[in-house]
């Protein structure tokens, strides 16, 4: 073998030692003693203390597409590593619930896969074979609609799909219709593209229900919007707190607990629920089968799903979400009463997307979205 | 006979194999991986052959994201090539030394891989429709006007990049030559100037083509409610959390795009045989 | 002779009066969008206010994840890029020039491949690789230089190839081996040395590739200076620090470029250019 091909081979070589020299570790698996990766519960594994001793031990914690400023996901990871010493790594905080499945499928088997996913519905329902049953020690207080009867999923918070604006610039918002007034020309964004974001299907649904449909089919709420194109009123730009302060964004259809003004960073910003299309919606965890640190993975689980005044749920709960315990945790008054009474007005009754409606839905805007906006 | 030669490695037909280490490091991170999407856009996941997903291609929806990205990157290409080559016209009969063309040469270096979420960004509050700064451009949000202008602002420098090689190969004396024998600067680009850029200017604008289909994160930044182009159905295709995300769908599109940009590369490279004749 | 010496004045007048408008116009075109982001990321907290602090925040944003942490591997893979162009791409231009002409089509058009397979497309096929890369050898995003090399190879070679041409590889090549020097000295110690400047064009090209790629690095799940970008662009109200690490990544990849183009000027070179209108 000649000298320019010596030479390259000797370059490469190189370099891949540097980097490899440069690698963290990748060997996945847990630390030995009780394999949490099997334990359906905290009671299985010997307690909710050995529970905390294993954690501990693993020291490290994968969570994935948890915006800081998402349901107070911030507050919440920072309580947890405080509490406990356990480093959370909190990866591509801007990712759907799709890019948090192919994360674990593409990272499994190495010590970054993520160990929790926070994820919709939709993706929960479709992906139940990457997720390991786990029940958590207030199992019983959560609603058997809200749980899979197996333990792989189990719902954590939710909310309303609302209009959020800034008052100082719009008069006060009653409904949906209203969108489409000259007053409000380049002003009205949805939270991501509804053939690929969940929270603006929702959004779309809503102004379908507000228009007078059904849930059975997103028809109206794509006409709704294919005018608000029309009238000159709709942004395609993605709304950030960023977009929001600069004024590209001045309304934004939302999740409720995202229409927060703390969130937007604006003291004027006004939240609003249209009465007769109350849409709701609720995220779900699930735990990853091949979890690098299962016992951090599960103890993650038993702090959001504490009723304690410092507990997940209560956190939730300052972040404007409605969490799943809200029932039994009124009844037994774990609740924190100021936020409760702090969450928007919600006059009407809820809907929540079957499955089959969200699919339709889905179905419909593959098809029609595009060109009705463009 | 050369002194010093050493007979047995001179065989020219080994020599090919100094290529090997490139060949070999281009085949595992490019061609692998395109060949990876284009069996998996024919096969389904049991691993059979597949071809129903490619009749996906021909749906009308999927059809109008090919026409929009066509449509985007003809404009963007064309609008970029002739402002391109107006540009590098001026930068190549301008100093050699001059500190003009090192300033245009070194922006196009950086400003051709300028892209993204900041240039949108930029653009946005630059001439964005409540834009702080300028003007109020309405027709911003609007396909392909919006975001065409943000590819050229990237287009152009890449295409000063490519072209001015070809124009500094035009001798000043065929220039000469033409004015001696009477020739006006009309007749010199006419029959001259014109025909020996002509391929290097196809080529490039070709290039420029490719590169405006393949382009991604920017448009994604620019208006991501609504998907106009491949590359943004891909990425739906492999995001999409209400159940539309299908990596064979992905894969799918990937093998229209690979097949549309072969089909702009061949014609680029036979433009490039006719190019180099003249300028060596 | 004096009426061509005539037109001659004539034309470099109307020329020039072309060359300052399309300088002034595109100039123009270009600055216009880099002033505004270098003007908000100057911009106080309030209204009409200057401020230093989203310069200063390119060092202390902490995200997560930090900004600084994206600066860092980013100018870590421009490095290992480069090298890995230098040591891959340059002996196979020159040997290729020198021994193999046949094959100069093939290799330019795998050159120019990575310019038009969109990356998105080929991030899709990567992922394959990049799981094993993941688990076999390392998790650290620097793995990101095998794809950023190829991504590279359009440009490198651009510049290489325009780096060589002005070179006389047989005759160098001729003298050296009559000289008794082995293959790699003819290629490192002869020929790369007379084209200095181009081998150096290339290598900054790279580092601006690098310095600006996102889609790759986002999509196969690693955080480079442009992915934490979009996470800041994203999570924070003031867009200011955004601004300031793009001005800043661009201005420093500017004057680099700019200052190589003064240094490495190989002899002979500049006077072989004709310029069309002299």
């Amino acid at each position: 073998m000649r000298s320019p091909y010596r030479y390259a081979l000797v370059g490469i070589a190189a370099a891949a030692l540097l980097t490899v020299g440069c690698s963290s570790g990748n060997s996945g698996g847990s630390s030995g003693g009780t394999s949490w990766s099997a334990k359906t519960s905290a009671a299985a594994g010997g307690g909710v203390s050995a529970l905390v001793t294993a954690a501990k031990a693993e020291g490290t914690l994968n969570v994935i597409a948890l915006p800081a400023d998402w349901a107070n996901y911030g507050t919440i990871i920072k309580d947890f590593e405080a509490k406990y010493g356990i480093k959370v790594n909190s990866a591509n905080p801007e990712g759907s619930s799709q890019d948090e499945v192919n994360a674990v499928r593409q990272e499994n088997g190495t010590s970054a896969a993520p160990d929790v996913l926070d994820v919709g519905m939709s993706v929960a329902l479709a992906n139940t074979s990457l997720f390991a049953p786990y029940e958590v020690s207030t199992w019983s207080s959560i609603p058997a609609a809200q749980k899979a009867s197996s333990g792989v999923w189990v719902q954590d918070y939710g909310g309303y799909m609302s209009i959020g604006y800034n008052s100082a610039k719009f008069p006060s918002i009653t409904s949906v219709s209203q969108l489409l007034g000259p007053q409000f020309k380049n002003a009205v964004a949805l939270n991501g593209n509804p053939t690929a974001a969940n929270a603006a299907l929702i959004g779309v649904m809503m102004a379908s229900l507000a228009s007078g449909g059904s849930a059975d089919s997103i028809t109206d709420g794509v006409n709704f919007f294919h005018q608000l194109k029309q009238a000159g009123n709709f942004v395609p730009v993605q709304a950030t707190a960023a977009t929001v302060k600069a004024g590209t964004t001045p309304v934004v259809i939302n999740w409720d607990y995202l229409n927060t003004a703390s969130v937007v960073g604006s003291s004027t910003w006004k939240v609003f629920v249209p009465q007769n299309a109350v849409i709701g919606g609720y995220y779900a965890q699930a735990i990853n089968k091949q979890a690098p640190h299962p016992a951090a993975a599960r103890l993650w689980e038993e702090f959001l799903y504490s009723q304690a005044a410092s507990g997940g749920q209560n956190l939730w709960l300052e972040g404007g979400a409605r969490p799943v315990e809200q029932q039994a945790m009124t009844t037994n008054s774990t609740i924190n009463t100021s936020a409760a009474s702090a969450l928007p007005a919600v006059n009407g009754t809820p809907l929540f997307l079957t499955p089959t409606q969200a699919t339709d839905a889905s179905t419909y805007l593959a098809a029609n979205w595009a060109a009705a906006v463009k | 006979m050369r002194a010093g030669r050493r007979p047995l490695l001179s065989r020219s037909r080994l020599a090919w194999t100094g290529t090997l280490p490139f060949l070999g490091y281009v085949g595992v991170f490019l061609l692998l991986p395109t060949g990876i999407v284009l069996w998996d856009a024919i096969h389904d996941s049991s691993g059979g052959f597949d071809f129903g997903a490619i009749n996906t291609l021909w749906s009308s929806s999927t059809r109008s994201y090919f026409v929009n990205s066509a449509e985007l990157s003809a404009i963007t290409s064309v609008i970029g090539a002739l402002l391109g080559a107006v540009l590098s016209y001026a930068v190549a009969t301008g100093n050699p030394d001059g500190l003009i063309r090192r300033l245009y040469l070194a922006g196009s270096g950086v400003l051709a891989q300028f892209g993204g979420v900041t240039l949108a960004f930029a653009f946005l509050i630059t001439i964005g429709p409540t834009s702080g700064l300028l003007l109020h451009a309405g027709w911003f949000y609007d396909f392909p006007q919006g975001i065409g202008l943000i590819y050229i602002y990237f287009q152009i420098p890449l295409m000063v990049l490519v072209f001015l090689p070809a124009i500094d190969g035009l001798k000043a004396q065929w220039r000469e030559a033409t004015e001696t024998l009477g020739g006006s600067a009309w007749q010199f680009w006419r029959y001259v100037g014109g025909p020996l850029l002509a391929p290097a200017f196809l080529g490039a604008a070709l290039l420029l083509f490719a590169n405006a289909l393949s382009a991604f994160a920017t448009i994604a930044a620019w208006e991501n409610q609504i998907s106009y182009v491949v590359p943004q159905q891909i990425g739906t295709a492999l995001s999409s959390e209400v159940g539309l995300s299908s990596v064979n769908q992905a894969d799918v599109l990937a093998l229209g795009m690979i097949v549309l940009v072969a089909i702009v590369m061949t014609g680029y490279t036979l433009l490039q045989r006719r190019t180099t004749r003249w300028l060596r | 002779m004096a009426a061509v010496a005539g037109l001659h004045a004539r034309r470099r007048r109307r020329l020039n009066v072309f060359r300052y408008v399309v300088f002034t116009v595109f100039g123009l075109f270009f600055l216009l969008p880099l002033l505004a982001m270098i003007r908000f990321s100057l911009e106080g907290s309030t209204g009409g206010s200057w401020s230093l602090s989203a310069w200063g925040q390119i060092a202390s944003y902490a995200g997560p994840p930090p900004l600084l942490s994206g600066v860092e591997i980013t100018l870590e893979l421009a490095v290992i890029t480069c090298l890995i162009v230098l040591v891959l791409l340059v002996p196979t231009v020159i040997w290729v020039r020198l021994r193999v002409r046949w094959m100069t089509r093939l290799i330019e058009a795998l050159c120019l491949l990575p310019l038009t397979i969109p990356a998105i497309v080929l991030v899709v096929g990567l992922a394959p690789i990049y799981r094993v890369i993941r688990q076999q050898f390392s998790l650290s995003a620097l793995q990101l230089f095998w794809v950023y090399a190829i991504l590279a190879l359009p440009y490198a070679y651009r510049a290489l190839a325009a780096g060589l041409e002005g070179v006389d590889v047989k005759t160098l090549s001729e003298a050296a081996r009559s000289l008794g020097a082995g293959w790699t000295t003819v290629i490192w110690r002869v020929i790369v040395p007379n084209m200095r400047q181009g081998v150096l064009n290339a290598m900054l090209l790279t580092g601006a590739l690098v310095l600006g790629e996102f889609t790759i690095a986002y999509l196969l799940l690693y955080t480079n200076l442009q992915v934490t970008l979009f996470y800041v662009s994203r999570g924070t109200p003031n867009a200011g620090v955004l601004f300031s690490t793009s001005s800043a990544a661009l201005l420093f990849a500017f004057v680099l470029l700019l200052i190589l183009s003064y240094v490495g000027r190989s002899r002979g070179r500049r006077s072989e250019r004709s310029k069309v209108s002299k």
